[in-house]
């Protein structure tokens, strides 16, 4: 029985790691994105790196109308689908509040897309009674912050939702880890100069393949955001909403 | 962007400056240096006061024919990525160097060498075309162009920004190394194994503290590629911090190549160890430069013709008066393959070995430096970061022709770094 891993989102470099990953361990992968002669190089590398075959596939969060294609391309005898999914954008605050508009695609880059895509899959691994689900949030999720609330609003809510899909599959036999990553050295966070406890997506794919064999429900990764966020968590909200932190 | 301190390898030689990490080569134009993961020594990979371009994000697979064993990488992509991807599908690079964090790119730059050169030739001999920026517009070039070639094999990424290489791969049996290792009891003997040595991967390991009859002595390698059940791997260590300055002092290092020296018994023995145990040692102790304080290290490496042993004989010697040395240090065999005008290796014994940084060893390898001039030898541009250009032109008879070739390739001069200004390899004179 061979894997299949979809990968939503699959030019992000979080993404490219854990393609690279599953790719080496004989994975077979379904590269979903938007940008198409992005994913041909990576489908390119991941052949390269051992996946039996890699296919690029459109996917657009913003339009529902690629979801069902996909699901068909991944859906072939003997192999067991899971899914990672690593979409999500983020515009500064600023630009949000200068353009209102803007929100509606953060929440469906981060939620409504991604979470509907989840929810035409899940019959899928219901029936398999088997696979796995990554979902990648983010640590912005777990409290409203001044500096950028709308991405953490939407992070929070995929992070509601995949509880709830891990609620609702976990009986299944299939298992939802929620990956909160820090800030993660990548293309996104370098214009934002130093980050505290920054990380890089190889040491991110690394947490999340031993969360996976933990079978862990919820992974921060740094670990340190962890107690970071726990007490984030704890400050009142009378004392908080004066903060910026 | 903000301005980042960075340093080579030694972390003797600094530079200020901005590092730019493109992610793609589309809108790459070759506007300053190109860097990869600054595994030279000096300041080959420095740019003070400027800005230089980080490849390593560029490091995808492009193509792969496992039928024939060529390959298309990004420059960008590690040797040591390269073999835990390959060896267990049958491939390696065909030239491996002593530590698998070099790019391909910075191992085109420096036409490095590995254990096997006497058989197979320097790295970018290996390498059948490369992809180059000049200006905006992105170039291939084979062995068919053959001063551009030539001026960009070990050329230090004075030609234009590599950005894609097609090599050619070497079958391997499978991911271990069957490998026998032997005392060398003293310089005759240690020249005389390798000489003897018909394996296809050799090397010899070097006490550089041992002096009178002791003196050479050391440990010769030999290896070959095979197959079987692997001994599990132990993870990485990290050197977490600077160690104070006298880790690596004079009796520490004499008491560590004493036992080091007995660890291998009296008649031999042959191991099977990870490819990449093999091929990199020293890959296993992340940030292992930090063992040399914060005032960092030089590596010292020459090669010297084939008749001049005596003349190494001699070098070694002050090294050995002078108790500078560290543990690490490599004498080896070279075969005469090299692929650029200013490629290092010719055939000869080539030494290496690594100094902290201190006044007394600086003087030492000011005179070490003379004394290979004199033998005929050269030095090592990866390594190097305190030679002097009039003698390191005369060490490298083509390197008007590169000069030549480069003045076209980068008229304006852009992508000098610290070592091309230091050295003034970019003029005749």
């Amino acid at each position: 029985m061979t894997d299949t891993w979809i990968i939503l989102g699959a030019s992000s470099t979080i993404a490219k790691a854990f393609t690279r990953s599953v790719a080496e361990q004989g994975a077979r992968v379904i590269l979903a994105g938007r940008r198409m002669d992005d994913l041909a190089a990576i489908a390119a590398d991941a052949t390269a790196r051992g996946a039996p075959e890699a296919t690029p596939v459109m996917f657009d969060a913003r339009d529902p109308a690629t979801f069902q294609p996909i699901i068909e391309s991944a859906n072939t005898e003997g192999t067991t689908i899971h899914c990672a999914v690593f979409v999500g954008s983020m515009p500064a605050q600023d630009a949000i509040d200068a353009d209102p508009t803007l929100l509606d695609g953060v929440i469906a880059d981060s939620l409504t897309g991604p979470a509907r895509f989840l929810q035409m899959l899940a019959p899928v691994l219901q029936a398999q009674g088997a696979g796995m689900i990554v979902g990648v949030g983010s640590v912005a999720g777990d409290r409203g912050r001044v500096g950028n609330y709308v991405y953490g609003a939407a992070k929070a809510g995929f992070a509601t939702y995949l509880s709830g899909l891990r609620n609702a599959l976990g009986r299944h036999g299939v298992h939802v880890l929620t990956v909160k990553p820090g800030p993660v050295d990548t293309a996104m966070t370098e214009g934002l100069g130093p980050q505290p406890f920054m990380t890089t997506a190889d040491a991110v794919v690394a947490d999340i393949h031993k969360a996976l064999g933990k079978k862990r429900n919820t992974l921060y990764t740094k670990w340190i955001w962890l107690p970071v966020m726990t007490v984030i968590k704890l400050i009142p909200e009378p004392i908080f909403k004066k903060m910026s932190i | 962007m903000t301005k980042t301190t960075y340093t080579g390898w030694g972390r003797a030689l600094r530079a200020e400056g901005t590092i730019s990490r493109p992610a793609s080569p589309v809108d790459l134009s070759a506007t300053a240096p190109a860097i990869g993961n600054r595994r030279s020594y000096g300041d080959a990979p420095l740019n003070d006061g400027a800005t230089v371009i980080d490849m390593t994000r560029m490091d995808q697979i492009v193509a792969f024919d496992p039928a024939t064993g060529l390959i298309t990488v990004q420059s960008g992509i590690t040797l040591g990525d390269l073999v835990r991807v390959l060896a267990p599908q049958g491939w390696l690079p065909a030239v491996l160097p002593g530590t698998g964090f070099a790019t391909v790119g910075g191992a085109i730059a420096m036409d490095v060498h590995g254990k096997n050169h006497h058989h197979m030739g320097s790295f970018c001999e290996n390498v059948t075309a490369i992809t180059i920026v000049q200006g905006d517009t992105p170039r291939k070039i084979t062995p068919k162009n053959t001063g551009l070639w030539k001026s960009t094999c070990g050329g230090l990424g004075q030609t234009g920004i590599i950005t894609q290489a097609t090599l050619q791969l070497t079958r391997t049996k499978g991911d271990l190394m069957l490998v026998t290792e032997q005392r060398a009891t003293d310089w005759d003997h240690h020249i005389a194994l390798l000489d003897a040595s018909d394996a296809p991967y050799t090397v010899g390991w070097i006490d550089a503290t041992a002096k009178g009859s002791a003196l050479g002595r050391g440990i010769v390698e030999e290896g070959e590629t095979c197959k079987g059940l692997r001994p599990t791997r132990r993870a990485a260590k990290k050197i977490p911090f600077d160690a104070p300055h006298w880790a690596l002092s004079g009796p520490i290092v004499k008491a560590f190549n004493a036992a080091y020296y007995r660890r291998v018994p009296k008649s031999g023995r042959t191991v099977v160890r990870p490819i990449q145990d093999f091929f990199f040692p020293l890959d296993k102790i992340h940030d292992w430069n930090r063992l040399y304080g914060k005032r960092g290290f030089h590596q010292f490496q020459c090669v010297v013709p084939l008749g001049q042993a005596n003349a190494l004989r001699a070098m070694m010697d002050m090294i050995a008066e002078s108790s500078l040395a560290s543990p690490l240090a490599v004498l080896k065999r070279m075969g005469p393959g090299r692929a650029g005008y200013l490629s290092f290796p010719m055939e000869g014994y080539t030494l290496a070995v690594d100094f902290p940084n201190r006044p007394q060893a600086r003087d030492l390898i000011a005179q070490l430096e003379t004394a290979t001039l004199a033998a005929g030898g050269r030095l090592y541009l990866a390594k190097d970061a305190l030679s002097t250009g009039p003698a390191l032109k005369k060490m490298y008879p083509d390197h008007p022709k590169w000069v030549a070739n480069v003045t076209k390739a980068d008229p304006q001069g852009l992508l000098q770094t610290d070592m091309t200004r230091r050295l003034e390899l970019r003029t005749l004179t």
